[in-house]
């Protein structure tokens, strides 16, 4: 049986009236990616926080690698790497002396801490820019700073508040590909929320927030089957056209773009009444290169959701 | 609609180059834009997207080259161009002790605008009533998304400049965002949008491809994905993944691999095929789960351009 | 135009109400600053601790104790008996000065004899010592000329032997030599340069790290306009706290203004320019409002030891004094102290009004110049 590594029980916290974390529970594995989805302000970054210690809990129960966040607070953020969504590092310093520092706040002495901060700029790909001043850096590397300064300790647990916001796709498929390197090779386990469904659907777990509950939870195949009504997928041009008129037919709930196609989530059980959506485009002078089921994305399920 | 107002040019840059020091931020671009086009702008940060955006404001002088937008010379008149284009930061400029109300009124007063009906109108036309009392610095960054896009439209302008709006917010207002930017375009007004949304950039009438300082690409993205007419896209599910990825990376036939939502997306020459592909997979310690070719997407573009350069 | 004027400066208003902490501090600071100008840092000295050592204890010596403590300068901080006390009270600061009566001195004085008086005193602090040692003498030498006139008298010579020169003083325009006369107009000045340098160049400088100076940009808001809009709260706020030191300065500690208010408050304007065109200037070299702010200290720092406000001009090197002439600051106070202590008009002031003009004009070109619309 694979070890719990954090675990949360009825974890809530309030700012005024708002219940930015209701009664969270939490149970993710050694070696797990958890990511974490949910529109603004659903209380994701909270909930990160009151994991690495940041802001108190205000009821509830959280344990990292078995020590009580509460009681055995510091060896519970000994655990812990954070990388907070906007990364603070120093910028007149450079690679190395922000490293050398995150190192030292964290209590490592310098034995330790200069052969594992060699090692993990190497894995990160930054050996070569040591000496460079962090301000230097373009938003790739920075990126990959941050994520060698959350690490630097040996953490066992990374948790990754929306990491790639912003952050362009080549820099994006490098970063994951780390990722997913430091859970095979450190052992580490990932804690991550994301605004982007492709990323989403690359991790083992995902956690629906809203309202600062967790309302949905399972494996990203799983939760897309969980979605009842069914996704059409059209392709044609001109697409604004197309879209208009789909989106008046009876038996379509929904009309959402994916790149240069739309997704229809249509009502359920009017599915056969589709039929003559293709003709009423074509009347329309618009043309129809295709009309299908498919399998909903992770993308169709968060909408149908957030919707709700 | 006639021939020539379809036709009508709203933005032309040639050979626009800004430096800053010995850095080249923008490397001799040259573009048009037509009235009623939503011009999307992909690249990587600080390839030159948001230098480009505020030479056109005239925010920057450039080094070289000529701009001129509707129809004016940037350079020697900026004012005239400045009160007909609204342009949405990727800061998104936002005073954060005032309330969206107060904001926007305080740029309506800005452009000359007294009607408290505009303003309202506009609230409304964004979505923004129900939260008008509200200060900015309580709002998610959706709202202050919107409210960003409020002001910078507040004025009618027929030009947008619109750098990086969907940044930090979750798909489902992301989409509800480029509906309000799809209900501007309806209404005659141009859109220059900069993303890092690929998705996003399907969207748009044409999108050019930044790196380094230059304009790889521009062109639909029908054309542009038809660029990758010599190479085959493959979808592959492989376990495990990443030591797959890293012997696809290495491998002299495959052109480039990346991952793609849980799976890998990989390209190769046209002449590969599925049972070549499924052998260079198989000879290290991986399983092939499933492979199947795939429509190229804009990101496929992106990656071989940008990831070439 | 008008409204675009009105609409940048109403929101101007809007944030400085939002951030009531500071709007609270840029009223009280200057109150706070005229308290301890007026009474803490006053340079006026009375009332110095003064130990007695009367070893004669005679109806003489004590005439000459009851003399230095009938001065306002000296008061009564204790009685000793040995020298060695006497130093013992000077060096733990329970007395700065000490008077030893040797024996016999009343005997000496009856004989018609020089008695001999000692007066030790503190000098540690300078201005305190100068004050006293001269007290000290002059009281003596009162005293003496008392005892001595005393001795004529009963010799029968009556008037046939007077002094023969007796000088009266009179002080001009501050007759009590009071410090909080001298420093309150002192002070408008101070305030006037310090809050708005600072007010201005903080908020012009905050729009650039929040990034909204952006925007404005792009909008079709004149370089004048945005300077104007963003300058006149700080101007109505600056005025504010001018009519609030005059006030203060009056009603707490009765500064008589002898001179033309409006003539003040006119001139106060011709200073306001000159301070906030200096805000202006930080604002287009800092980048964030930690660098404005220490820009403003940077500048102004100096203006307080260079410009008369605590040490006179007179008294300082050739060289400081000519680098004095390079601080605006210097002109309005003597526009100010000679408006309200002396009661001049204009007619006395021209040049410091000229040199003032002459400032606000440079320093406004040399903002507007370097204030431009553009990220460049």
């Amino acid at each position: 049986m694979l070890e719990l590594v954090i675990q949360t029980e009825n974890l809530s916290k309030s700012f005024g009236k708002t219940r930015a974390v209701d009664n969270v529970n939490l149970s993710i594995h050694s070696g797990e990616i958890y990511g974490l989805v949910g529109p603004d302000g659903a209380g994701k970054t909270t909930l990160m926080r009151l994991l690495c210690g940041a802001l108190h809990m205000d009821n509830g129960k959280a344990t990292i690698a078995g020590y009580d966040i509460t009681n055995q607070a510091e060896h519970a953020r000994q655990q812990i790497g954070y990388l907070a969504q906007r990364f603070a590092m120093y910028e007149e310093l450079t690679v190395w002396e922000n490293l050398q520092f995150f190192a030292e706040v964290r209590g490592l002495p310098s034995k330790e801490w200069v052969q594992r901060g060699k090692e993990i700029l190497e894995f990160v790909g930054l050996e070569e820019f040591a000496g460079r001043r962090a301000g230097q850096l373009s938003g790739g590397m920075k990126q990959k700073l941050g994520l060698a300064s959350a690490l630097v300790h040996r953490p066992r647990i990374l948790l990754l508040d929306e990491p790639t916001t912003g952050v362009d796709p080549v820099t994006r498929q490098g970063f994951w590909q780390l990722i997913i390197r430091v859970v095979a090779q450190e052992n580490v386990t990932v804690l991550i929320s994301t605004p982007y469904m492709d990323e989403a659907s690359r991790c083992m777990r995902l956690g629906f927030m809203r309202q600062g509950k967790i309302f949905l939870e399972g494996k990203p195949r799983d939760l897309c089957a969980k979605l009842t009504q069914q996704i059409y997928e059209l392709q044609g041009r001109p697409l604004q056209l197309l879209r208009q008129i789909a989106a008046k037919h009876a038996a379509v709930e929904n009309v959402q773009m994916f790149g240069g196609r739309l997704h229809l989530r249509i009502k359920r059980g009017q599915a056969k009444t589709l039929g003559r959506l293709k003709s009423e485009i074509r009347s329309a002078g618009a043309i129809v290169d295709h009309l299908k089921p498919i399998d909903p994305q992770l993308e169709d399920v968060f909408i149908a959701l957030v919707e709700k | 609609m006639s021939f020539e107002t379809a036709m009508e040019i709203v933005i032309k840059a040639e050979n626009l180059t800004k430096r800053f020091g010995d850095f080249t931020a923008v490397n001799s671009v040259s573009f048009s834009v037509q009235k009623g086009e939503i011009l999307g702008y992909l690249g990587p940060n600080g390839s030159g997207k948001t230098t480009t955006i505020r030479m056109l404001l005239g925010l920057l002088t450039p080094s070289a080259g000529s701009i001129e937008v509707l129809g004016i010379n940037v350079q020697q008149n900026p004012e005239p161009v400045r009160q007909q284009v609204g342009y949405m930061s990727q800061k998104f400029s936002l005073y954060h002790d005032m309330t969206v109300e107060e904001n926007l009124a305080f740029y309506a007063g800005v452009y000359g605008i007294v009607n408290r009906q505009r303003i309202n109108a506009v609230l409304e036309e964004i979505g923004l009533t129900e939260v008008k009392r509200s200060l900015v610095q309580n709002l998610s960054t959706g709202w202050r998304q919107r409210l960003a896009l409020a002001t910078s439209i507040i004025h009618q302008p027929p030009l947008l400049f619109l750098d990086e709006p969907t940044g930090g917010v979750d798909p489902a207002a992301r989409r509800a965002f480029w509906d309000l930017i799809y209900q501007q375009v309806e209404q005659g007004v141009t859109a220059l949008v900069t993303t890092h949304y690929m998705d996003e950039a399907e969207y748009c009438t044409r999108v050019g491809i930044m790196q380094s300082g230059r304009l790889l690409a521009l062109d639909t993205p029908q054309g542009l994905k038809k660029s990758m007419a010599s190479t085959t896209i493959w979808d592959i599910h492989a376990t495990p993944l990443l030591p797959t990825l890293t012997r696809l990376e290495k491998h002299p036939n495959i052109l480039l691999v990346r991952l793609a939502s849980d799976h890998l997306s990989v390209i190769t020459a046209k002449d590969m095929d599925k049972k070549s592909l499924e052998h260079i997979i198989e000879q290290g310690n991986s399983k092939c789960v499933q492979i199947e070719e795939a429509e190229p997407s804009l990101e496929d573009v992106f990656l071989t351009l940008a990831g070439n350069n | 135009m008008y409204n675009r004027l009105i609409s940048l400066i109403r929101k101007e208003f809007i944030q400085i109400i939002r951030d009531p902490r500071t709007l609270a501090l840029t009223f009280i600071m200057p109150v706070m600053m005229l308290f301890l100008l007026g009474y803490a840092a006053t340079n006026d000295v009375r009332n110095i601790g003064l130990v007695v050592m009367d070893q004669d204890q005679s109806p003489s010596s004590r005439r000459l104790i009851q003399a230095y403590l009938n001065a306002d300068y000296f008061k009564l901080s204790g009685v000793v008996f040995s020298e060695k006390e006497l130093r013992a009270r000077i060096d733990n600061n329970t007395a700065r000065a000490g008077i030893i009566i040797p024996p016999g001195y009343g005997k000496t004085i009856a004989a018609g004899k020089t008695a001999q008086v000692a007066f030790i005193l503190d000098g540690s602090d300078p201005t305190v010592a100068s004050t006293a040692l001269a007290a000290a003498v002059l009281i003596g030498q009162a005293h003496a000329t008392q005892i001595t006139s005393e001795r004529v008298k009963k010799q029968g010579l009556s008037n046939m032997m007077l002094l023969p020169i007796d000088v009266r003083t009179q002080v001009l325009y501050n007759p009590g030599l009071v410090s909080a006369y001298y420093m309150i107009p002192a002070l408008i000045g101070q305030i006037l340069q310090f809050l708005a340098t600072m007010l201005t160049a903080t908020s012009i400088v905050r729009e650039r790290e929040r990034g909204t100076i952006e925007q404005l940009i792009v909008t079709p808001l004149k370089p004048w306009e945005l300077v104007v809009g963003k300058l006149t709260p700080y101007v109505l706020i600056s005025f504010l706290d001018t009519l609030e030191v005059l006030a203060a300065g009056v009603l707490l500690f009765r500064v008589p203004i002898n001179g033309n208010l409006i003539l003040l408050l006119v001139l106060s304007g011709l200073f306001l320019i000159t301070t906030l065109g200096i805000g202006l200037l930080i604002s287009t070299i800092a980048n964030t409002q930690q660098e404005a702010m220490l820009t403003t200290m940077f500048t102004i720092l100096p203006t307080i030891f260079l410009s008369g406000f605590f040490f006179p001009l007179a008294a300082m090197p050739t060289w400081l004094r000519l680098i004095s002439y390079a601080i605006p600051l210097r002109y309005f106070l003597i526009i100010s102290r000679g408006i309200i202590l002396k009661g001049v008009g204009l007619s006395s002031l021209w040049g410091e009004v000229i040199a003032l003009l002459i400032f606000a004009i440079a320093v406004m070109s040399a903002a507007s110049l370097r204030f431009r619309k553009s990220l460049d």
